[in-house]
């Protein structure tokens, strides 16, 4: 019963900090309100018993969030706490369509019937999880593993502001310089 | 608690991020939407989890849907970077090349 009402009370929260983020008016209270969304989720996981991927989600997106404020004040050029923003496009037209959306969601979950519950969980999930991604489901860990340091290669060359073209020229033959006098240009 | 009312909440939170994702301009605000979408994946897969078959494998798809979520913040915030740095703007209307 306790867990029950918990759980409706972060639903409303996650929800509520959800809306609040397309609708405060500064993008640093857009951040605390993304933020305090992802904490109600993590602890929703946390009632599930899923302790380890509710802390992490919560560790990993409270720090997100921090980056995200630093990022915002780095492109936005002033103090995001204090600036009034709103920079939408098509606001109606998403509305209307996230709105349609939910209501099919909707529907269809309380359409659907749900099969029994099979099989009970194990006492301690944080165990058989690690004992899972070493054993049986080693391979998502293997596929992940390359996906993420992919992600740090392309993430840091698509940051890069000078590519091979601002490099080497238009053709690809023009060689940098080997020092900066005006002698040195090949 | 049942299974209905963790869809619901989920699907609530995943049309909040979809509302959020078409309709804001910036960059940074749009990878935000995106988040809340994955943030009602992560709450309906844990729920379908927990009252359908909560055998050890199911986490695993949790742990996937969190690291799409970690490459999906990292692509953004370089495409942000790239975007301010060649066009000195984070806005997605100044990025429509590609456009139709």
């Amino acid at each position: 019963m306790i867990s029950a009402v918990l759980f409706w009370f972060l639903a409303v929260v996650a929800t509520a900090a959800g809306i609040a983020v397309f609708r405060v008016d500064s993008m640093a209270r857009a951040t605390y309100a993304l933020a305090v969304s992802f904490v109600a989720v993590g602890v929703m996981l946390l009632l599930f018993n899923l302790e380890y991927i509710g802390v992490i989600t919560i560790l990993m997106m409270v720090m997100e969030m921090a980056i995200m404020g630093i990022f915002m004040i780095m492109f936005m050029g002033m103090n995001p706490a204090l600036m009034p923003m709103s920079m939408v496009h098509n606001k109606r037209g998403s509305a209307i369509l996230a709105g349609g959306v939910f209501v099919g969601l909707a529907t269809a979950v309380l359409l659907v019937p749900w099969p029994e519950r099979r099989g009970t969980p194990v006492a301690d999930l944080t165990e058989s999880l690690g004992e899972t991604i070493m054993g049986s489901k080693m391979l998502v860990m293997l596929t992940v593993s390359p996906v993420l340091f992919a992600t740090l290669v392309a993430a840091i060359v698509l940051a890069n502001p000078r590519g091979r073209y601002d490099r080497f020229g238009d053709d690809l033959r023009r060689r940098p310089p080997a020092g900066p006098g005006e002698g040195d240009r090949r | 608690m049942t299974l209905e009312v963790v869809l619901i909440a989920s699907a609530a939170l995943f049309c909040v991020g979809l509302y959020g994702a078409l309709s804001q301009q910036v960059v940074v605000m749009v990878m935000m939407g995106l988040e809340l979408m994955l943030n009602g994946v992560i709450l309906a897969a844990a729920g379908l989890w927990w009252f359908l078959a909560p055998a050890p494998d199911g986490q695993v798809l949790l742990l996937v849907v969190i690291t799409a979520m970690t490459v999906e913040m990292a692509m953004g915030f370089a495409v942000a970077t790239l975007l301010h740095r060649s066009r000195e703007s984070d806005m997605t209307d100044m990025a429509t090349d590609l456009s139709g």
